[in-house]
């Protein structure tokens, strides 16, 4: 049964999620100044006159900013690329946005009307492999605001007093809108996923909820199935990966239903998710209808987009990822489970493919990178490119077995030796002396030792009990601390009882 | 001489300079004696940095003058209004909001300057956030005009053409927004431009309206006013709206003669109602001395004129609510102490801060971009905007420049408007239309009325500084006006 707690579906209601995504742009300095994005950096060094607001500073666009949304426009089949779009200033007041007014895109965004495609899962409405498109309204480029540090109280309200890091302000940000076309939570999650994995193809974003490169808003509202006008929606933020994204949707989606079967009416609000309690939080009273006077931004001019900009950035665009998935499956013949966990890291797929160029059967090095691999990675919280594997030593190791130098059992002791030292499979086997024994006069001698040591199990197996043999394998294996070759120990005892 | 060193013309200094006749450390001291002397009947400056400026001024000579390495402005006092960013040096847009801010950075326009190896005297005082037409805005003290100390000097620069008039610079800088370089170079006598919109960086200006602000020179006379040009113009990285093309040597276009400027047109609608007589008379005479100098004279109409002043009141303040929004007692500046919470803070801070005239321009700003309101003021002035710019255009068809009066009065009396924000606003009608064009136009001295100085405006089309300097050089030749000092 693949129906999630999350997932409820109901039969009288249908759900209608739209995400609002801001993704930190992978540029080395700010949007309007040349301070760096660097983070994790001590507060308030990488600020600068611009990005602090000071009197008189005026903002010059990173062009590099401008590339990067168009690369991921389109990525994302934006048909309308715009121009001569505009900045404005959305202007609100608060401590961590030094100018009190955010620039960003309001009436002309960089680019319109495009589309993502997922493939459906049958977690919710929709058969599994069903392909789906999720509509994308807009791309549009802003400047991220700073970060408060509230001392004595989680927020500004009742702390004794708050301090302001600006090291973020000015941090490109590019805020990707959908159309209300996602119909249940594990489409919505199955989108982000997807849009994630474009994104760092594309080097525009390295796309990690967990860290805030990538953040998730979502608009949630339920109708009567048949209905073609939307319910209230409200706005559910503070999910940390796409998983709480899914619990967070579904929970809100469940609480809507509860309220409406109670009679009770949805209020338009924001509403934070809470992870320990699984529960969305009403944050109205913190809210106020804010009126953002948007107009257009007089101090910059409009970011240009010509059509030999985009022929180069189009260029620029490789593989993406769902292509990649299915050329994988297709020609490399590896499973598609194996391909989606490849794919989701482009290095690991940079890896993988330098090293299928170089070996006649991809599939066996598709294993060992989900299998071995993989949980090394994620045990130590690293990248391929953090560890000292090649992809020349792995098809080494490989080789090792083929020849029948060592057995899988050793081989996956060997790969993470390689995985820390970057020596060579060879000199590891030969420096421990865990090459299998497959020379028969070797294993006859230690074979012989154990029917010795074991009459009981010998006679069981005499006596017709083939489990026995199982035993005294293991016996052997035991003895030569897991070297001796199997094949050959089987075929040995056989012939020597 | 040396104790009239203040009263010469930076190109006659640059003559004296060049030749070892006298040295910067001779005429900074002397400027600063004449600041002793009249600043406590003018009341020019907010800040004065002397021992800096000597400092530079002794920095120069041992390294520029003596060497003979001299650009226009190597050696010679200047002083900046203060909204131009000093680092280290008190910039307050005379605000008590700013009373006490440092600037981490030099603005462009002063770091040019500088780097000519001009001398900083100070700052300027000017109407609070440049919100005025009189000075009398300023959060500290109003300045006087040194023609009469009883009237005003104009505004929103009135410190900066104050200060030129009673010889306590040799030239400054200043900003217009709406006319606030020029009416006060009307109002003092002197020689006071705004250029095209983007020919000057803004980097560094504290921003009252950003598509309207431009940085100019206030100077004794035409040459002068060329010679700063010269040095504060040109593309700035920094500033996206500057414009991205080499400018000329605007000296070289003072030929004394008209050349290429067959046709100036009149503005009809600034020379009817509203115009005192004896400022049309003097806007007249000028055309007169235009004809004798070989220019065709043609009457242009500029229909959209009547709206100009509406579609700025809401252009203008609509652009200030956002760019004062940052003066919150957050980052710099003054914070109201003994708030609770944040929100008291901001309205504490802002209502002790900003003076009454600021506040009413955030308000009517803020009220003109509410939502339900966008469209029908900003929105609206925006596309009279568009409209004005076509009647410019029409004209420049026609003609190869505009002349119109400066500001439809001489410089009035302390106090006669301050209690009447509308007629103030009125004295700028025939200098807001240009920053609405972003077109470039100078102001220079063309006669007197009740003792006060007239100003005529030259107006040209997009870039084309050269032809109005052309133009109001050749009118200086031909005329006397810019050789009457203030005598204070």
């Amino acid at each position: 049964m693949k129906s999630p707690k999350s997932d409820i579906q109901s039969q009288k209601f249908e759900t209608v999620i739209g995400l609002e995504i801001h993704a930190q742009l992978l540029c080395d300095s700010k949007i309007f100044c040349d301070c760096s994005t660097k983070f994790g950096n001590e507060p308030n060094t990488n600020i600068c006159p611009i990005c602090t607001g000071q009197p008189g500073v005026l903002p010059k666009l990173n062009r590099k900013v401008v590339e990067f949304a168009v690369k991921a426009s389109l990525a994302l089949n934006m048909q309308k690329i715009i121009g001569e779009s505009i900045f404005a200033r959305k202007q609100y007041f608060y401590p961590d946005l030094p100018k009190d007014f955010q620039i960003s895109q309001y009436k002309e965004p960089l680019a319109e009307n495009g589309w993502l495609e997922i493939e459906l899962d049958g977690q919710g409405p929709g058969e599994p492999g069903q392909a789906k498109k999720i509509g994308i309204t807009r791309v549009h480029l802003e400047e991220d605001a700073g970060k408060l540090v509230h001392v004595g109280s989680d927020r500004i309200a009742g702390s004794t007093c708050s301090l302001v890091d600006f090291n973020r302000t000015g941090v490109p940000l590019m805020e990707i809108v959908s159309e209300p076309d996602i119909r249940s939570p594990r489409e919505a999650q199955l989108y982000v996923q997807e849009l994630a994995a474009i994104l760092r193809y594309l080097g525009v974003c390295d796309a990690k909820m967990e860290e805030g490169s990538l953040r998730v808003d979502g608009n949630v509202s339920i109708r009567p199935f048949g209905q073609k006008e939307f319910g209230t929606k409200t706005e559910v933020k503070n999910m940390n990966s796409t998983k709480a994204l899914k619990d967070a949707l579904a929970a809100e989606v469940a609480r809507q239903i509860k309220a409406l079967e109670n009679g009770e009416k949805i209020i338009q609000e924001t509403r934070h998710y809470d992870e320990k309690t699984g529960k969305t939080i009403s944050l109205r009273s913190k809210e106020e209808a804010h009126d953002y006077r948007y107009f257009p931004e007089p101090d910059l001019v409009p970011i240009v987009v010509t059509d030999e900009m985009m022929v180069e950035i189009k260029k620029s665009i490789g593989e993406l990822p769902q292509a990649k998935i299915k050329r994988y499956v297709e020609e490399l013949k590896i499973s598609g489970e194996a391909a989606d966990t490849i794919v989701a890291d482009p290095l690991l797929a940079e890896f993988f493919e330098a090293g299928a160029r170089q070996f006649d059967r991809p599939w066996i090095l598709a294993n060992w990178l989900v299998g071995s691999v993989a949980a090394y990675l994620n045990e130590k919280k690293v990248g391929i490119r953090q560890t000292k594997l090649t992809p020349e030593n792995l098809i080494n190791l490989v080789r090792q077995i083929d020849t029948g130098a060592i057995s899988n059992k050793i081989a996956k002791e060997v790969i993470i030796k390689i995985l820390e030292t970057g020596e060579a499979a060879e000199e590891i086997i030969k420096a421990s002396g865990v090459t299998q024994i497959s020379s028969e006069a070797e294993l006859a001698k230690i074979i012989k030792d154990v029917i010795k040591k074991n009459p009981q199990s010998v006679a069981d197996y005499q006596a017709g009990k083939k489990a026995a043999l199982g035993f005294l394998v293991g016996q052997v294996m035991k003895a030569t601390q897991g070297r001796a070759n199997p094949a050959m120990v089987n075929t040995l005892l056989k012939k020597t009882l | 001489m040396a104790n009239e060193l203040y009263s010469l013309t930076i190109h006659e200094l640059h003559e004296l300079l060049k030749n070892k006749k006298v040295s910067s450390q001779e005429i900074v001291n002397a400027v600063y004696g004449r600041i002793e002397t009249v600043e406590k009947s003018v009341q020019a400056y907010l800040t004065l940095i002397k021992e800096r400026a000597l400092e530079k001024a002794r920095e120069v000579d041992d390294h520029l003058v003596n060497a003979g390495i001299l650009t226009p402005l190597t050696g010679i006092p200047l002083g900046l209004k203060d909204n131009l960013c000093t680092r280290g040096v008190k910039t307050t847009c005379a605000s008590k909001i700013l009373e006490n801010y440092l600037p981490p950075y030099d603005a462009t326009v002063v770091n040019k300057l500088e780097h000519a190896g001009a001398v900083i005297l100070g700052k300027l005082n000017m109407d609070e956030f440049a919100m005025g037409s009189s000075c009398e805005n300023s959060g500290f003290f109003p300045t006087r005009n040194p023609w009469n100390i009883e009237t005003v000097p104009g505004g929103s620069s009135g410190g900066s053409a104050a200060a030129v008039a009673a010889g306590e610079a040799i030239a400054t800088l200043g900003s217009d927004t709406g006319g606030s370089i020029r009416q006060p170079a009307s109002f003092c006598g002197v020689v006071g431009m705004k250029p095209t919109y983007g020919r000057v960086s803004r980097y560094g200006l504290v921003a009252f309206a950003s598509s309207l602000d431009q940085i100019g020179p206030l100077t004794q006379d035409v040459t002068d006013c060329a010679i700063m040009l010269n040095a504060i113009c040109g593309y700035d990285p920094y500033d996206s709206t500057s414009i991205n093309q080499p400018a000329p040597d605007y000296t070289k276009s003072l030929s004394g003669k008209l050349d290429e400027i067959k046709t100036v047109g009149v503005i009809q609608e600034l020379l009817g109602d509203g115009i005192a007589p004896e400022i049309k008379k003097a806007v007249e005479d000028a055309v007169k001395v235009f004809e004798k100098l070989g220019a065709k004279i043609k009457m242009v109409s500029l229909p959209s004129f009547e709206y100009a002043l509406a579609c700025y009141y809401l252009i203008a303040t609509a652009e200030a609510s956002s760019n004062l929004a940052r003066f919150d007692g957050v980052k710099f500046g003054h914070r109201s102490a003994n708030s609770p919470d944040l929100l008291s803070m901001y309205y504490n801070t802002r209502r002790e801060g900003f003076g009454p005239e600021v506040k009413r321009r955030i308000m009517l700003g803020t009220y003109a971009l509410s939502a339900g309101y966008y469209d029908a003021y900003y929105l609206k002035a925006q596309k009279i905007r568009t409209l004005i710019k076509r009647d410019f255009d029409a004209a420049f068809h026609e003609v190869d420049l505009l002349i119109s009066p400066t500001s439809p009065t001489v410089a009035f009396k302390i106090g006669e408007k301050s209690g009447d924000p509308l007629s103030m606003y009125l004295s700028d009608i025939a200098t807001i239309p240009i920053n609405l064009a972003g077109i470039p136009a100078i102001s220079l001295p063309c006669g007197f009325a009740q003792g006060l100085p007239i100003g005529l405006q030259l107006i040209g089309n997009v870039l084309e500084e050269e032809k109005i300097l052309k133009a109001a050089f050749a009118y200086e030749q031909a005329t006397a006006w810019h050789q009457e000092k203030a005598k204070i």
